[in-house]
């Protein structure tokens, strides 16, 4: 019994340090845009509404969250599409030498994320038209993300059980109509984790939207953050707290929407 | 194929909706036509800008000279990479392998058997350092640890105690572990509910310890969740940018790690050429690692 | 290469279908220029932003409209650190992109003149660029700043000096006058110590450390230098582990290492100069050598990001002083060290004449006396300089004491290379290397940079 008590002191103590560790950086987000004149330190907000107010003053805001909104749906649609496809064939057919392609796809793909891929990236984009478009960059984004994308999948369809689909071969449905009502409801929950994944990817990217695309009215978010320091590089507080609020509560809402909707759990389809 | 290690897989025939190898092949195509443009194409342009001495600006940018494999020589024998490179170890080393595999297995283990608002509650908090945008949760971070006015110094008591200056590498181990976590988390949660109860409870009647449960019944269940894991969470960290945002690889390159390096040499200093032969480096080395972990945990399946 | 790029497009064609917008295909006659700086309304130098998309473009448009021409003109915003832009600018350039009329710092103008992404403005615009009428009124040395291998590559924007800021209501506390003006280093160093003892936490504030990147060059060991008499680039030489640069490490010692007349945690913070600035407009730092920007945009009190109300009555400065009198460059008694923007043509541009036109409209009297209406700055022209600049007496005093004696930076492609080098040398300084260790490792890494040991001189 006092072993029990015991171990439910613990474990209320260990969950509570761990909430404490996740939540304390969070604060300032909470605290600040809501402060007339912030600091570092976190402090009880005076509740003022004017940093809003300036954000929404600010010429390309929300024009940017819009931009972010449009980049990181049209790339997770993308993702979740393509890679949902391939891996579902990766997953079901035999093919030679795939397991060493997905490896040598995700070494890659590193690469591509990295500083010096910009130049490459950029010349791509200039030979193929594809600066200063949405679509570029989308296209870019996604080719970035599929080979994780399409590991992460491939690992959730192969532990998803098969006899669904054998049954409903049974009853004469076409492969495109197993995939559709049989195999993407079961997997649901783990495609919308990869969507969310590729979201939160996009949402804070900043330097291949910035070097790609020129228009400033095209620019995400991520880049117009950057903006709110001052020429001698000092972050305007007030500005810069609240647009960072205004900014995480669109990935936030689409996590939640998602999760509700969709479950977000990886593996988490059918239970053995 | 982690996952297929636990399944009994002659139950079913492999390609169960009758694909067939051309409808495959279709479905694949997307995808593959995408990464072969948007990933291949540049990848391996940035392997072959390894070899020349191409520059931003400047001479080198008009006239890059092919120069084989002096920036390989120079970078192998540059102080600076190596110091990078044993701080990447560190920082993948301690936040993904040790941070994030263990603090995501230990909320995953924590909240096993739990529903309701605690796990919820928990779960959000995890998952929220993970989609928040790295340019705010960064500065999230710079005003958690700022030496005069941050709330962890207010909290514990330490006015001015640098944390980003005399434990830059901590501070980021730590940021990236908070950051992180959540990807683990849930891998292992479902990890979790895969493994049958009845084999722990059979486990828990022999009098197995809490321990023995885990390394006996629960460990060889999530072998392949562990693999994926480790795999994808050390590659990314090992690419991670964010700690510049943070610390900008300072102070005097205490906490500049790979990805940084190359950023720092890159952008800031112009030497694509330069730069591209470090990421060819820190793409080997990732390699190298990706074969470790496979050796190591297929070796029994 | 080409061919794969050819069977690439084919693979993105549904791509460039989609992308298609925006590219209006607009009369004939109408002239479409864009200009760019790293301005943006609502953020970064947002007040110069405004200036060019509200003032600029207007009047040259209807200027234009009446010589008959059908000009439209679109300006392009940018908001990040200098790095980040210029690398966009690169890119666009060598790609042949980019917009017509582009602002640049005046320390990229040989790397980007060597790497062919700029060109001679007679090249690009015609012959009639030497015949602008603004020349006459631009400062010699500040036309200097636009000159590469004895060409003109582009206008110069305005410059800037360095000084020696001052708190004045700390001075009073700590016996100093309010009317301060040092001649020799160990006279601040003497001011430190008295604020010192009279409790200031941060008696001097010398700018050091890789973090604060060329503000380490430029309110640093560059006006040290120069007061050590020291060039970091004569005759052909670069300056090595020479005594100048030993005696501005020295100096950086003598501050930060261990006698708490600084603080060296703060060169090494990655937002070390914000901070610098915050604790000026606190009251915690005594003296502080930085650029007239810090004056104009830092404690100003209507705008500044560290807003001192009472500015004008407590914020001193005095000219830099040389290592003792007569010892800095040109056997001066002070020193500084001054930069600037330039505003330049693409040479891709599709109509340069135009591009040069409007350039040269934003350098008018007019345009200028227009754009410091709000935030007076040093412009190039002394006609508008004498007209502007009487009501501010920090721009005064720099303009009129600062600038006779001030020095720039060598125009090379190396520079920022070897000035990233002099800050590594500060930076090893202040965590507690000796200054002659750390001048001779920057010799070392000297050579490295510009072409072998023949290069250096030391």
């Amino acid at each position: 019994m006092t072993r029990h008590i015991v171990g439910r002191i613990g474990f209320y103590t260990l969950i509570a340090l761990l909430m404490a560790f996740f939540t304390v950086p969070l604060l300032w987000l909470a605290a600040a845009p809501f402060t007339s004149d912030p600091t570092y330190e976190v402090s009880l907000p005076d509740f003022t509404f004017t940093n809003f107010q300036a954000i929404l003053e600010h010429p390309y805001a929300l024009g940017s969250l819009y931009n972010s909104l449009l980049l990181a749906v049209g790339t997770a649609v993308l993702v979740v599409l393509l890679a949902a496809l391939a891996a579902y064939a990766l997953s079901r057919v035999r093919m030679p030498g795939r397991d060493a392609l997905l490896y040598a796809l995700l070494l890659l793909s590193s690469i591509i994320t990295g500083t010096a891929a910009m130049v490459p990236l950029f010349q791509l984009a200039v030979e193929l038209n594809l600066i200063d478009s949405q679509l570029g960059l989308i296209l870019i984004l996604t080719g970035g993300l599929l080979p994780a994308a399409i590991f992460m999948l491939k690992d959730f369809m192969d532990s998803t059980p098969k006899s669904y689909e054998e049954s409903a071969r049974v009853f004469g449905a076409s492969p495109l109509q197993i995939v559709g009502h049989v195999v993407v409801p079961l997997v649901r929950p783990g495609l919308a984790t990869i969507g969310v994944w590729a979201i939160a990817n996009v949402w804070g990217n900043f330097l291949m939207p910035y070097l790609l695309l020129s228009d400033i009215e095209k620019q995400p978010g991520a880049v117009i953050m950057f903006t709110l320091y001052t020429e001698g590089g000092q972050a305007n507080l007030p500005l810069l707290s609240t647009f960072g609020l205004l900014y995480s509560v669109p990935v936030v809402l689409m996590y939640l929407f998602v999760s509700k909707k969709y479950g977000f759990r990886f593996h988490g389809g059918i239970k053995r | 194929m982690a996952q297929a290690t636990s399944h009994p897989k002659a139950r079913y025939s492999a390609d169960a909706a009758g694909l067939g190898t051309p409808r495959a092949a279709a479905f694949i195509a997307p995808a593959m036509a995408l990464i072969a443009v948007f990933l291949v194409f540049p990848a391996l342009w940035v392997i072959y800008l390894g070899l020349t001495n191409y520059r931003l600006t400047g001479l080198a940018a008009a006239e890059p000279q092919f120069v084989g494999l002096d920036n390989f020589v120079k970078a192998v024998s540059d102080e600076g990479f190596w110091n990078s490179a044993w701080l990447t170890v560190q920082f993948v080393l301690g936040s993904a392998v040790i941070g994030q595999v263990v603090l995501g297995f230990t909320i995953a283990w924590l909240l096993r058997d739990r529903q309701g608002p605690l796990k919820r509650v928990v779960e959000g908090l995890v998952i929220l350092a993970w989609i928040l945008p790295g340019a705010v949760v960064s500065f999230l971070w710079i005003a958690l640890l700022d030496r005069d006015g941050g709330t962890l110094n207010a909290l514990l008591g330490i006015p001015g105690f640098a944390w980003l200056l005399d434990h830059p590498m901590l501070s980021i181990i730590i940021f990236n572990t908070w950051r992180g976590t959540a990807f683990s988390m849930m891998l292992y949660g479902a990890a979790l509910g895969n493994v049958p109860p009845s084999h722990l409870e059979s486990a828990r009647l022999a009098g197995a310890s809490g321990w023995q449960q885990l390394r006996d019944v629960v460990f060889p269940h999530i072998r392949g969740h562990i693999l994926t894991n480790l795999l994808l969470i050390s590659l990314w960290t090992f690419n991670d940018f964010t700690p510049f945002l943070l610390t900008a690889g300072g102070p005097d390159h205490k906490s500049e790690v790979l990805a940084v390096h190359v950023y720092n040499v890159a952008l800031r200093g112009g030497e694509l050429g330069f730069g591209a032969a470090v990421s060819t480096i820190i793409l080997l080395i990732n390699l190298v690692v990706a074969v470790f972990y496979l050796r190591l945990l297929r070796r029994k399946s | 290469m080409k061919r794969s790029i050819g069977a690439v497009a084919v693979i993105a064609a549904t791509g460039m279908a989609l992308t298609a917008c925006g590219q209006s295909s607009s009369d004939a006659d109408t002239i479409e220029l864009t200009i760019t700086q790293n301005a943006i309304a609502g953020g970064k130098n947002a007040a110069a932003a405004d200036h060019i998309a509200k003032w600029v473009i207007p009047k040259f448009e209807a200027a234009q409209k009446a010589k008959g021409k059908d000009v439209k003109v679109k300006f392009v915003p940018s908001g990040v650190d200098d790095e980040q832009y210029k690398t966009k600018l690169a890119l666009d350039l060598k790609s042949k992109k980019g917009a017509d009329v582009i602002d640049i710092d005046g320390i990229w103008a040989g790397e980007f003149a060597e790497a062919g992404y700029i060109k001679p403005l007679s090249e690009v615009a015609g012959a009639e660029t030497d015949s602008w009428e603004g020349w006459s009124q631009i400062p010699e040395a500040v036309q200097g700043l636009t000159t590469y291998n004895d060409k003109k590559y582009a206008l110069p924007i305005g410059t800037d000096g360095r000084v020696l800021y001052f708190n004045k209501t700390l001075f009073q506390k700590a016996g100093l006058p309010a009317d301060w003006q040092p001649k020799s280093w160990q006279e601040v160093i003497d001011a430190g110590n008295k604020l010192k003892t009279a409790g200031v936490p941060t008696p001097i504030q010398i700018n050091a450390g890789t973090a604060m990147g060329e503000a380490t060059s430029m309110q640093g060991v560059l006006p040290l230098l120069a007061g050590a008499g020291g060039e970091i680039f004569k005759d052909g030489k670069w300056s090595g582990a020479s005594q100048p640069l030993k005696d501005a490490l020295g100096l950086y010692q003598q501050i930060y290492g261990g006698s708490g007349l600084g603080d060296p945690k703060l060169q090494q913070e990655a937002k070390g100069r914000d901070k610098s600035f915050a604790e000026f407009a606190d009251g915690k730092i005594g003296i502080l050598m930085e650029g007239d920007y810090f004056w104009r945009g830092v404690v100003n009190p209507t705008d500044g990001v560290a807003k001192m109300a009472d500015r004008d009555q407590v914020v001193g400065f005095a000219m830099i002083p040389a290592i003792q009198p007569g010892k800095g460059i040109r056997g001066q008694d002070f020193v500084s060290m001054s930069g600037g923007a330039l505003r330049t043509i693409n040479p891709n541009s599709k109509h340069p004449k135009e591009a040069f036109e409007l350039a040269a409209f934003t350098l008018s009297p007019e345009a200028l006396k227009e754009e410091t209406k709000q935030n007076v700055r040093i412009t190039p022209r002394t006609d508008v300089n004498k007209e502007i600049l009487t009501g501010d007496p920090l721009l005064m005093f720099i303009s009129e004491k600062v600038l006779p004696l001030t020095a720039y930076r060598p125009p090379l492609a190396v520079y920022p290379q070897v000035s990233a080098a002099l800050q590594e040398a500060t930076a090893q300084v202040v965590s507690g290397k000796a200054p002659d260790q750390a001048a001779a490792d920057y010799q070392a890494k000297l050579e490295g940079l510009v072409g072998g040991a023949g290069n250096v001189a030391s």
